[in-house]
C-alpha cells in the first residue's frame, strides 16, 4: 500500500520529533523566529550540526526560512504539528478512559481496606 | 476526580509511546491491579464499554498472559504474550501480541510503578519493530477499531477517508 501523502507528511512530523535537540529548537522557534546562530547558542553543538537538525525540520514542513537574505531566519510552521498532535490526543483520550476505569477500582479497593481496618479495630 | 492526575503521551524515541499517569493509590494497589485477573477483569479492557471477558495471568517469567476483550458491538479481540522481567510493585515487562496481528513485528511493553506518600506515577513503554510500526499504531483510531472488531482493522485504516 503507497501511503498517501498525508500520511507521509505525518511520518516525517514524527520522525522529526522523535529527537531532543529538534524538540528544542521547535520550543524555541515557538516563541519567534531565530537565526541559526541563535539556535545554536543554548546547546553544545556546532553550527553546522544544527543546520543538519534544522534540515530534518525544513523538509518535515515543520521550519521554514524568513526573507532577510542576511539572517536567514527560521520561522515555525504549526500546521504540521498541529496535525500530529491532533492524532496523539485521540490516542491519549483512548487511554485515559480505559486508566478512570482504574481510578474507579483503585477508590473501591482503598475503601475495603479502609474497612476492613475499622472492622478489625472493633474485635 | 480532579486530584488524579491526567494522562501524558511522548514518543521518547522514535520505536517508542510512553503513557505517564498518576494514581491516588500506593503502589501495591495498583501493582495488584494490573497482576490479579479478578481485579485486572474490574477496569482493563478499554474505555467503558469494553469488558475483559477472559483474564489470565502466569505471573513468572517466562509465564503467559491472555486477555479476550468484548467490544460494545459484541466483537471479540484476543491479545497476549509473555513477562520477560518481573520485579514486584516495581516493573512488569512483557510481550504483546494480538490474535489477528494489526501491526508488524514484535512489541514489548515496560510498566514501571513510582510511589510518593500514597500516589503512584504508572509509566508505560511501549515499544514497536520500527518507526513506521509506531507511527502507525499512533495514528490508528483505536476506537473506531476496537468498537469494528480487530479482524477489520487493515481494511478500515487502508481507507484514505479516516486521515483525511
Amino acid at each position: 500500500m503507497q501511503p498517501s501523502g498525508y500520511e507521509q507528511r505525518l511520518n516525517a512530523t514524527f520522525a522529526a520529533l522523535s529527537d531532543p535537540t529538534r524538540r528544542a529548537i521547535l520550543a524555541r522557534l515557538a516563541s519567534g523566529e531565530a537565526s541559526v546562530a541563535e539556535l545554536a547558542a543554548p546547546f553544545s553543538m556546532s553550527q553546522p550540526a544544527i543546520s543538519k537538525h534544522l534540515k530534518v525540520l525544513e523538509q518535515a514542513g515543520l521550519v521554514s526560512r524568513g526573507k532577510d537574505a542576511q539572517r536567514r531566519p527560521r520561522t515555525l510552521e504549526a500546521a504540521p504539528l498541529a496535525e500530529a498532535s491532533e492524532f496523539l490526543e485521540r490516542y491519549r483520550q483512548f487511554w485515559e478512559g480505559t486508566f478512570q476505569r482504574l481510578d474507579s477500582l483503585l477508590e473501591e479497593l482503598k475503601a475495603e481496606e479502609r474497612s476492613k481496618r475499622r472492622g478489625s479495630k472493633k474485635r | 476526580m480532579s486530584t488524579q492526575g491526567s494522562l501524558k503521551v511522548t514518543t521518547p524515541s522514535d520505536r517508542e509511546v510512553a503513557l505517564v499517569r498518576e494514581f491516588d493509590a500506593p503502589r501495591r494497589l495498583v501493582w495488584a491491579a494490573y497482576t490479579k485477573p479478578e481485579l485486572m477483569k474490574r477496569w482493563a479492557g478499554g474505555p467503558p464499554g469494553h469488558t475483559l471477558r477472559l483474564c489470565q495471568i502466569d505471573l513468572r517469567v517466562g509465564g503467559r498472559w491472555r486477555w479476550e476483550v468484548e467490544a460494545p458491538d459484541g466483537s471479540v479481540m484476543g491479545l497476549g504474550g509473555r513477562y520477560l522481567e518481573i520485579v514486584p510493585e516495581e516493573r512488569l515487562v512483557s510481550t504483546d501480541e494480538f490474535d489477528q496481528p494489526w501491526y508488524e513485528g514484535d512489541a514489548t511493553s515496560t510498566i514501571t510503578f513510582e510511589e510518593h506518600g500514597d500516589r503512584t506515577t504508572l509509566t508505560m513503554l511501549l515499544r514497536y519493530a520500527s518507526r513506521q510500526v509506531r507511527d502507525f499504531v499512533l495514528k490508528t483510531p483505536m476506537e473506531t477499531g476496537v468498537n469494528a472488531g480487530f479482524d477489520r482493522l487493515a481494511e478500515l485504516v487502508a481507507q484514505p477517508s479516516l486521515f483525511e
